[in-house]
């Protein structure tokens, strides 16, 4: 029951908003933020009541919904899924705090719509990372794209209608081929067991023919690339995130993609590990293209949002690439590096949020000096910015350090190529804090950009803090994620390659 | 032979055509100002009538089961007035899903709150379009209290369809709805012109089609020397007259394709669809189309079932052919009615699927399809009929811009309907994908479900393009509004919206009613 009442809390508060008469906009915005608040302490005491010395589901939840097709409302969390969620509930109310006002400078007015929407995002959030029956997964799969697409296409910038749009129609084929396969894979459970079935765990017992697993696999696959996004499915993220609000794309880019890389992680390692194997060679060569192709467009954007846009595609393909190596440590970094990411990212898109708001400009080349007359966002940005590119003491470096250690091992070119990556990251986000920051600053710049205020800190200082305080004691979040990784690693049938450190070399 | 009538079994159709024949006199003998209430009781009176009894006929305990079923299924499976109609399970929740939708038509075609100038259709029918006297009559209030009686006979017709057990049984049936379609089509009060050519077109592709479906039957009787479906299927698996057979098989199909409005017979659909009077359009694309269907299913499941090798490959390239042209050439229109009919013709191409399954779950996930699809498209068209400006119905797309801020309740649930068709989780129309999809995976027609899934991604995109419009673009200045209706269709919406939502977060009842509902009688 934990795991509804963790559904229940944002999807009260989302009621609550909407149902309020609409000259209450300060109301409607403290009572969002309430229920993000309680919705942040319950999924902290949900992480604090896991197990961490078994790997399995934990408060599991299940009941009959539409037993005609063998579906139910499964829900359960593992360390990987738990991460998340609290990752998610931390972000929430943060892009509350930070956005008080983007409702009303959208010029659309329909406060409470705003805030209601987001809360209603939590709910599916939620869900989507709880869901263990894979009919239920793919329902907020789909669901979570609604909240998102009126986000953007009613509060967003003036391509708001194109952008929202993209966005949608690249989900939804998306999620039309995961379909396909979900009916596939539902047909073959239902010719093993005799009763057709979506519950994850049970899946996982089916001795699918390979060649079966290797079409279903890629069903799967697509919906989960498109919206990690992966490098070519992922020309709607600039776009969105170009025309969404900053909180939204914190949302968006930090939560919901995650759902792609954790659905690779978490559904198709396990249900399909013959086809996993079998694809895992050219999914890490689309993973070092990502990583590269991210980077090097981010470097050549002229759009600060569309600069992180690309950033975050660069980092999903190290996200792929730890989880396709399949060894312990490329998996515990993969699911240490969705927490980070959603993070590191979402305080990168506030602070460039509260840039753009001030300065009434997206282009890098309308800043420059800021840090002459706004030393202290000028600091946040940087401690951004670090993060971004996986500065040692922060936790991103931790996650990336891992991912390409667990790459070596099975597979040293990648893992070679792919730290180049770490040089373009240090050139995207240190030229861009030289142009922006740097130097004098124009008239222009002296006239509209003012110190960071107040509440503006109060919403980024807590992810800063998180960055840095699990870069030194990342212990904290690796021991929920050990054991849920070592269960992956079961399911799929892999162990992690000896050590091979002194024996190849020792020949002589 | 002794010729029994079994009149609790054929109880629904009796009443709706018995009702159509006191509607005639109502129209003969009563006063002009009373006739409007007192047609429309009867109306309403007769159809809840009907639907009790098919629920009595669905409950009953079987008494003579003449395939054994294990004593599994409950309610009516009987061969009905001489083995002419069969009562059975599948046949009986296509009969209660046509009163249902009938019902919700019926309350669409009473609206007169929405037109300054009276109801949806003309004023007298016989007057020429842009007449002295079509002023008059139309300045005096009458109304054209005739639609009633022949929308009693069209659903009685309706009714039949698809439990005719013969050829002959069915054509009958095919003429006594099609007949009152064809007029009623031709009456719209508004832009008169274009109604009544989308009438004649329909008549004369319409006659066709029953044409077609007339010289099947003669080629399939002259093969088997018989018209009733079951033993048609066995003659059919000892003869060796496939050179009749093919062709009668082809030529049945091309006459029930035609009415459910399966590419490449669908050339009618969107311009009688937008022809037609509002409220019409709605009982068309979703009764017809079900109880089209239903006989389709019937035709196809019973008499050509031993033949299915024979015919699956050409339904196979007709439902791929309207899942692909349906969707294409919905995202080209621009009118809202003409993009929903292409729209309708895609859903025919997803309802094949099913039909091509033929296999229990194949029955039962058409059922359901045909179940959730009416009452969405009853819906959309209700609302199509309110968005209006001076001149009549706004249809063009670019005048809903933005009706979403003028009214958001509207707006709000015509996306909703929307949202069903283009089959998105927890509607309706995602729970009927989902079990047609099922079925016809299981069916061996995978190649099919990929088509359907790349057909519904289109399809997403034009459903979606709207909801952008309504949602956020800004209205027009002089754009039309939403009329607030009367009673009748507030009702009627309330109705659609509902089952809209509640097939799609809890459709289990309903799913054990399809499977329940077992298989055809043979």
């Amino acid at each position: 029951m934990l795991l509804t009442t963790l559904m229940l809390i944002p999807l009260i508060g989302s009621i609550a908003v909407f149902l309020l008469p609409s000259a209450k906009d300060l109301l409607a915005k403290q009572i969002a933020l309430g229920f993000a608040l309680a919705t942040l302490v319950g999924s902290v005491l949900m992480v604090l009541g896991l197990d961490n010395s078994v790997g399995g589901l934990q408060h599991s939840e299940s009941y009959n919904w539409i037993p005609a097709f063998g579906i139910s409302w499964t829900l359960g969390v593992n360390g990987i899924s738990a991460s998340l969620i609290v990752m998610a509930a931390i972000l929430v109310p943060v892009v509350i705090v930070a956005g008080w006002w983007d409702a009303e400078n959208s010029g659309r007015g329909n406060v409470k719509g705003f805030f209601a929407l987001i809360l209603v995002l939590e709910v599916f959030v939620i869900g989507v990372f709880s869901a263990n029956d894979l009919f239920l997964f793919y329902i907020f799969f789909e669901a979570m794209l609604f909240p998102i697409y009126f986000l953007i296409g009613k509060f967003g910038g003036p391509q708001r209608a194109y952008a929202a749009m993209k966005f949608l129609l690249y989900s939804l084929v998306g999620g039309l081929f995961m379909l396909a396969s979900l009916i596939g894979l539902y047909v073959v459970s239902a010719r093993e067991l005799g009763q057709g079935t979506f519950d994850f765990e049970t899946l996982t017992t089916l001795n699918m023919d390979p060649a079966t697993q290797k079409m279903l696999f890629l069903g799967f696959f697509f919906a989960f690339a498109v919206k990690a996004p992966m490098v070519p499915f992922h020309t709607w993220l600039p776009d969105a995130t170009a025309e969404a609000t900053p909180g939204t794309s914190t949302l968006l880019v930090g939560v919901l993609d995650k759902v792609g890389t954790f659905g690779m992680l978490h559904f198709l390692l396990p249900i399909f590990p013959e086809a996993s194997k079998f694809y895992a060679p050219a999914i890490i060569v689309l993973a070092v293209v990502s990583i590269f192709y991210g980077a090097l467009l981010a470097i050549g954007q002229s759009d600060v949002m569309r600069l992180v846009a690309f950033t975050s595609i660069s980092h999903f393909g190290f996200i792929v690439l730890g989880i396709f190596v399949m060894t312990s440590q490329g998996l515990t970094g993969s699911s240490f590096y969705m927490v980070n990411h959603g993070f590191s990212t979402g305080a990168l898109f506030l602070v460039m949020g509260y840039l753009v708001s001030r300065r009434g400009s997206k282009r890098i080349a309308d800043f420059g000096g800021v840090q002459k007359v706004a030393p202290i966002l000028t600091g946040v940005f940087l401690i951004s910015g670090l993060s971004g590119l996986a500065l040692p003491g922060m936790s991103s470096f931790i996650s990336e350090f891992l991912v390409l250690a667990g790459t070596y091992a099975v597979n040293p070119t990648a893992a070679i190529i792919a730290t180049f990556g770490i040089v373009l990251a240090a050139v995207y986000i240190l030229w861009l804090y030289q142009r922006m920051m740097t130097g004098v600053p124009s008239k222009e710049v002296e006239e509209t950009v003012s110190e960071i205020s107040q509440r503006e800190l109060i919403a980024i200082a807590p992810i800063l803090a998180i960055i840095i305080a699990l870069g030194f004691v990342p212990q904290v979040a690796l021991n929920v994620i050990n054991p849920a990784v070592e269960q992956v690693q079961t399911y799929v049938g892999v162990t992690d390659p000896e050590a091979v450190v002194g024996i190849e070399g020792s020949g002589s | 032979m002794n010729v029994s009538i079994e009149y609790q079994a054929l109880a629904p159709i009796i009443i709706l055509l018995a009702s159509g024949v006191l509607s005639v006199l109502v129209e003969a003998f009563i006063p002009r100002t009373f006739r409007r209430p007192i047609q429309l009781v009867l109306v309403l009176a007769s159809i809840v009538l009907a639907f009790a009894y098919v629920v009595i006929n669905a409950s009953t305990a079987v008494i003579a089961d003449p395939i054994s079923s294990g004593g599994q299924i409950k309610g009516l499976r009987e061969l009905a007035a001489s083995g002419a109609v069969a009562i059975d399970g599948p046949g009986m929740v296509i009969q209660g899903i046509i009163l249902l939708v009938s019902f919700v038509a019926a309350l669409l075609l009473a609206e007169n709150n929405v037109d300054p100038q009276g109801d949806a259709f003309a004023s007298r029918s016989s007057t020429l379009p842009g007449s002295e006297d079509e002023r008059q009559f139309t300045a005096q209030g009458w109304l054209q209290t005739e639609i009633w009686p022949l929308f009693l006979f069209c659903v009685g017709g309706l009714l039949l369809f698809p439990v005719s057990n013969d050829f002959l049984t069915m054509f009958v049936a095919l003429e006594v709805f099609s007949l009152p379609l064809y007029l009623m089509a031709s009456m719209a009060r508004r832009r008169r012109l274009l109604s009544q050519e989308a009438a004649l077109k329909y008549f004369i592709l319409g006659a066709f089609s029953s044409a077609f479906f007339l010289f099947g039957a003669a080629l399939i009787y002259a093969a088997t020397s018989s018209v009733s479906f079951s033993s048609v299927a066995v003659a059919m698996e000892n003869s060796s007259q496939d050179g009749l057979i093919i062709p009668g098989i082809g030529m049945i199909a091309v006459g029930l394709l035609f009415k459910v409005g399966a590419v490449p017979f669908h050339q009618w659909v969107p311009d009688v669809y937008q022809g037609s009077p509002t409220p019409l359009t709605a009982f068309m694309s979703a009764a017809t189309k079900v109880a089209a269907f239903g006989a389709l299913l019937r035709v196809f499941y019973v008499a050509f079932g031993g033949m299915r090798w024979d015919w699956r490959p050409v339904m196979w390239v007709i439902a791929i052919l309207s899942m692909v042209i349906g969707s294409l050439l919905a995202v080209t229109q621009t009118d809202m009615k003409r993009m929903l009919a292409f729209s309708s013709v895609a859903h025919t191409g997803f309802i094949l699927l099913g039909v091509i399954s033929t296999s229990a779950a194949g029955l039962s996930s058409t059922l359901f399809y045909l179940l959730a699809y009416a009452f969405t498209s009853v819906g959309v068209f209700a609302i199509v009929g309110l968005v209006r400006d001076a001149s009549g119905e706004a249809t063009h797309l670019s005048q809903w811009a933005g009706l979403g801020k003028k009214s958001p309740w509207m707006a709000s649930i015509f996306g909703l309907f929307l949202l069903a068709l283009a089959g998105i989780p927890l509607t309706s129309g995602f729970t009927g994908k989902f079990a047609v999809f099922t079925a016809a995976v299981d069916g061996g027609a995978t190649p099919l479900v990929i088509v359907a899934v790349v057909a519904s991604a289109v399809a997403a995109f034009f459903y979606a393009r709207v909801i952008v419009l309504m949602f956020f673009a800004e209205p027009p200045a002089d754009g039309p509004s939403v009329v607030v209706p009367s009673a009748f269709t507030t009702v009627a919406i309330g109705i659609c919206a509902a089952f809209a939502v509640l097939l799609g977060i809890a459709p289990q009842p309903v799913l054990d009613l399809v499977i329940n509902a077992g298989l055809f009688l043979r």
